[in-house]
């Protein structure tokens, strides 16, 4: 069955119409979210700020996919689809960073250019 | 499925033909309505013409850089000079880029599957005709970039475009890297636009666990294109600031970091590998199920190891690293990499049991794909050996390298997509080929490749590096049979080319069902009408053999509509 | 398989009207509608996914460099960045009140929102520049115009490179940063070129001899050439745009104050990878919000001539699906980039 056929609606509008109240009220919220993490970057927390401000965003960024991009109301599928395109990712970022340790600081120049290998 | 039809005559006549007896080719004529056209099957016909001329550049550059390694084995004759070694560097890079991306990653999605999706689907189209067009012109860009490449000072750095080389050679890296990116475009388009399809277009009664395995395969080709297409595009374009604007992210002279880059590349370009293979096992699927005239073995099995060979594929590219990286990343790899080879190993037992006591047909189709297993079993098996941390580090960057990924991306993957084009070729055209000139090339292109690639794992395990213009006299001997083994290889495939030509100027015509499978795309006429069915074909298991007869009267299969009724009803208590 | 399904719908097919705006390869409006969302979503996957390869050289080059970063960010405005934040999230609620316009038939409500997002897409794109214009003031544009190129082991410009360490020290010891943020462009800008004065005598003294730095990468930089233009007492100074965010007297001093010389000999040498990787993410995400634009203003032109109505909203519903994308992606680069602690 094509995810198309499940559902027969012609007689109700396409999509979920978000109301007014909803869509101003989350811009409220990204605002305040937005003032919060410019705030906490004036309290010294150490290391705890950049996960804060990560936390915030991610947060803001819920808000925006849930509502403005009707995630909460769509196929679940499309939600799926950008949670897939997260954890990608997150696996991208977490194995290239395992190898942060052999960076090094300084390399010498190579005394002659040679063909890369590969 | 229309109800005015008499059921047991119902696909007796040639099958569905558009009135006027006018197909997809000739439906419209004049060369925009080629150059405009959404029809999937015109942009998958004007894929694969230049894919061809890719793969014939590609392919001459391959032979060439054959050449000169079998020229350096007589020294007499052809003494080693800077210029001759420039032009090995340039011919070894460009046989790989060209290849690589302009015709071992879109041959199989972009031309048989946009000829055979929609069909495959029963549907009239994919779900995004424009920007199936729009990729067809991607590529078209794409290529002209390379051909810039090519007129103006050649490209050195081999198809991996290695940093810190890359932006210091004075080759023309910047208009190849633009090309490669333009090309990912395309390359991204066919595989959303196939997501799409696949999930909108199946027709009523075709759930997921009814699609032939090639969509399966298809669909899962479609994921790694998405997902990690993009990365290489992110790694392009800021090669080419590195290039332009000497930014200084992968540039160790100026604090950045090359194994960065190679993360970044091999982030696309391993899951790229099975963006080549995927799709070629979709098709031995279809194949094996076909001429052995018998249910698949093992659907399921088959269609999940698609899907956890393209994500498995996401988390092993570190093993192209083992010797930049760190260990701790080499032993992760090393270990996702072995759980690569299940699902592997799961689809070649489950294509080995479906053909124990089926009734195996030898026709062409049928000869690729068992070359394909040999290929595939030999590629995949010395891939684990390369998966071995220990191993690795003395094997990397030697011709044993080479054959492996020879073995599976050019051997595997070029014998599974001719098969293909034999298998699909009477629905593309609706001509036969000549089945003996067609066994001959295949005996020739089997021959030919294992002659130039078995030596190459004899050589690589002794110690002759990869990209070398020169070697030590003891590998003479393997770089001379490897040479003459890329020239058999190469008549052989010049006598597919002219196979196929002649077809279509000469050869019978083709009925709507030669193979008898039972696969939507042979329920429509060979060729199909521009809309692909009159009818809404019947749609059963895809792999119901018996609901076709054999027809000698048209050398070809005839559906049995009362039969296949009956045996769906069968299927369901 | 599924026959009575079968015939339900294609029977239903048969007598379908097959509206104008719906492609001849589909059934049912909503089955398009729903293939332009799904292809949509997997396109904005791939976006992720591109701009993921700059998250990922950014967390590789702020986690082996800290200190770069911690310096090198001191040439950002962070009032710049989170008015720009506050400008997207504005256009992003008029989009979404687009959308809900255009579901119910609001044709000049519709129109509204579509320009008042295409403006939101110019404030910022006029934000961008006005920063970008204050990078290339002082010469911090990426690669070989950053005034932190260094070629051979030696500073390629000496010249502008003092003239940016005083930029950035000043700024990361809290004396200039006043000048930013909270006032007008203009005057942002002026303050920078009068402010050094006070430390050019230092800077005229030091430039008869030249920068050099070791040729050799691994040596330790000599820099002792440079004085640091800054001194502590000027620390604490407020950063007027703490006004906005806060009461105005939130002292700064909490931050971690990196000046040139708290740099390593092989650090100095990579601050010109900050502002490339920040060119790279600001610019690549500049060129979406370009392309939104545009996607905006042929909306915005079909939506005038009324081409869209309650059943056919689709370009609308996925052209803004896009556009809450970049918003998306700007909301993790301002803390990223702006907001280093």
């Amino acid at each position: 069955m094509s995810d198309a056929h499940t559902h027969d609606g012609h007689d109700h509008g396409i999509g979920h119409v978000s109301p007014v109240w909803m869509l101003l009220g989350v811009f409220a919220l990204l605002i305040f979210f937005t003032v919060l993490t410019v705030a906490v970057t004036y309290v010294d927390l150490g290391s705890a700020n950049i996960w804060i401000a990560l936390a915030v965003a991610v947060v803001k960024g819920a808000l925006v996919g849930l509502y403005f991009m009707h995630l909460r109301y769509d196929s679940p599928f499309n939600s799926l689809i950008l949670v897939t395109a997260f954890l990608f990712l997150a696996v991208f970022i977490g194995i290239a960073l395992m190898d942060t340790g052999e960076y090094q600081q300084n390399i010498p120049p190579p005394a002659t250019v040679r063909p890369v290998a590969g | 499925m229309s109800v005015i039809q008499d059921p047991v005559n119902a696909g007796v006549t040639s099958g569905q033909q558009e009135p006027g007896g006018t197909n997809y080719i000739n439906h419209s004529k004049g060369a925009l309505s080629w150059l405009l056209t959404l029809d999937h099957k015109r942009i998958g016909l004007m894929y694969m013409v230049m894919v061809l001329a890719a793969f014939l550049l590609g392919g001459s550059f391959a032979v060439a850089l054959r050449t000169l390694l079998f020229l350096r084995a007589a020294p007499d004759v052809a003494p080693m000079t800077p210029a001759s070694q420039d032009l090995y560097n340039q011919f070894f890079t460009l046989h790989g880029a060209i290849l690589v991306f302009m015709f071992i990653i879109p041959a199989v999605p972009a031309i048989l599957g946009n000829m055979i999706l929609p069909l495959m689907l029963g549907a009239k189209d994919v779900a995004f005709p424009r920007l199936n067009l729009l990729s067809w012109y991607c590529y078209m860009a794409g290529g002209g970039f390379f051909l810039y490449v090519l007129l103006s000072g050649g490209l050195d750095t081999g198809w991996t475009f290695y940093t810190p080389y890359s932006t210091s050679t004075n080759t023309s890296v910047a208009a190849a890297t633009l090309g490669a990116f333009v090309l990912g475009f395309s390359s991204i388009l066919t595989g959303l636009n196939f997501i799409a399809t696949i999930h909108m277009l199946r027709p009523p009664g075709m759930g997921w666990f009814q699609m032939p395995l090639f969509l399966w395969a298809l669909y899962a080709t479609s994921v790694i294109q998405v997902l990690a297409t993009p990365v290489l595009a992110i790694t392009l374009l800021l090669l080419f600031a590195e290039r332009v604007l000497h930014v200084g992210i992968f540039d160790p002279a100026l604090g950045g970091d090359p194994v960065l880059f190679q993360h970044f590349f091999w982030f696309y370009s391993h899951p790229a590998v099975y963006i080549m293979i995927l799709p070629a096992m979709g098709i031995i699927s279809e194949l094996m199920a076909t001429f052995c005239r018998r249910q698949i073995f093992g659907y399921s099995f088959i269609a999940f190891s698609s899907i956890a060979i393209a994500l498995l594929g996401f988390l092993v590219w570190g093993h192209h690293m083992y010797t930049t990286q760190s260990a701790m990343a080499n032993a992760v790899f090393s270990l996702i990499t072995f759980s690569v080879a299940i699902p592997s190993a799961i689809k070649v037992f489950n294509w080995l049991a479906t053909m124990y006591k089926g009734s195996i047909s030898l026709a062409t189709p049928m000869l690729y794909s068992l070359a394909f297993i040999w290929l595939f079993t030999i590629g995949g098996l010395t891939g684990v050996f390369l998966g071995s941390l220990s191993l690795d580090i003395m094997a990397h960057d030697t011709t044993f390298v080479v054959a492996h990924f020879h073995s599976v991306m050019v051997g595997s993957m070029l014998t599974a997509f001719l098969g293909g084009m034999y298998y699909w070729w009477p629905k593309m055209f609706g001509k036969m080929y000549n089945e003996t000139v067609a066994k001959v090339a295949w005996f020739l292109i089997f021959i030919g490749f294992n002659l130039t690639f078995f030596v190459l794992f004899v050589a690589g395990s002794q110690g002759m590096p990869r990209r070398y213009a020169d070697f030590l006299p003891e590998f003479a001997i393997y770089h001379k049979i490897s040479t003459v083994g890329s020239y058999v290889l190469a008549i052989g495939l010049f006598l597919v080319l002219y196979n196929w030509i002649h077809s279509l100027l000469a050869g019978r015509k083709a009925p709507q069902n030669p193979w008898g499978g039972n696969t939507l795309e042979w329920h429509t006429s060979s060729p199909p009408p521009h809309e692909n069915f009159i009818e809404e074909p019947f749609v059963s298991e895809p792999y119901q053999m018996h609901a076709w007869d054999y027809d000698e009267s048209i050398d070809g299969y005839v559906f049995n509509r009362a039969r296949a009724e009956e045996l769906e009803k069968q299927g369901h208590h | 398989m599924s026959s009575e399904h079968e015939q339900s719908n294609h029977a239903a097919n048969g007598d379908h009207h097959h509206p104008a705006h719906l492609a001849h390869h589909f059934e049912t409006p909503e089955q398009q509608f729903e293939s332009g969302k799904l292809g949509m979503w997997v396109f904005l996957a791939t976006e992720i996914l591109m701009f993921g390869g700059l998250f990922c050289a950014y967390a590789i080059y702020r986690g082996n460099h800290q200190d770069v970063f911690l310096y090198g960010y001191g040439a950002l405005d962070k009032m710049w960045g989170a008015t720009n934040t506050v400008v997207l999230l504005a256009s992003s609620l008029t989009m979404a009140w687009g959308v809900r316009a255009a579901q119910k038939g609001q044709q000049k409500l519709l129109v509204a929102m579509l320009i008042a997002t295409f403006m939101g897409g110019v404030g910022f794109m006029c934000i961008k520049g006005v920063e970008y214009q204050q990078k290339w003031k002082h010469n911090l544009f990426p690669g070989t115009m950053n005034a932190f190129y260094y070629e051979g082991g030696q500073a390629k410009y000496p010249e502008k490179l003092k003239h940016a360490i005083e930029f950035i020290d000043g700024r990361n010891s809290g004396g200039e940063a006043s000048g930013g943020g909270g006032h007008a462009p203009a005057g942002h800008e002026s303050t920078d070129d009068s402010k050094p004065v006070e430390h050019s005598d230092t800077v005229e003294a030091d430039s008869a001899s030249p920068v050099i730095i070791p040729a050799v990468f691994g040596a330790p930089a000599d820099v002792s050439t440079i004085k640091p233009p800054a001194n502590p007492t000027e620390q604490g100074v407020l950063d007027s745009a703490i006004d906005q965010a806060g009461d105005g007297s939130t002292p700064s001093a909490a931050h971690t104050q990196i000046l040139w010389n708290d740099l390593s000999g092989a650090e100095q040498k990579k601050v010109h990878l900050f502002f490339g990787i920040y060119f790279m993410m600001t610019g690549l995400h500049g060129l979406h919000v370009l392309i939104g634009m545009v996607l905006i203003a042929w909306l915005t032109f079909k939506a005038f001539k009324g081409q869209f109505s309650k059943d056919y909203f689709a370009p609308v519903d996925i052209g803004g699906l896009y556009w809450h994308l970049v918003d998306l992606i700007w909301i993790f680069l301002f803390p990223l980039l702006y907001l280093i602690h």
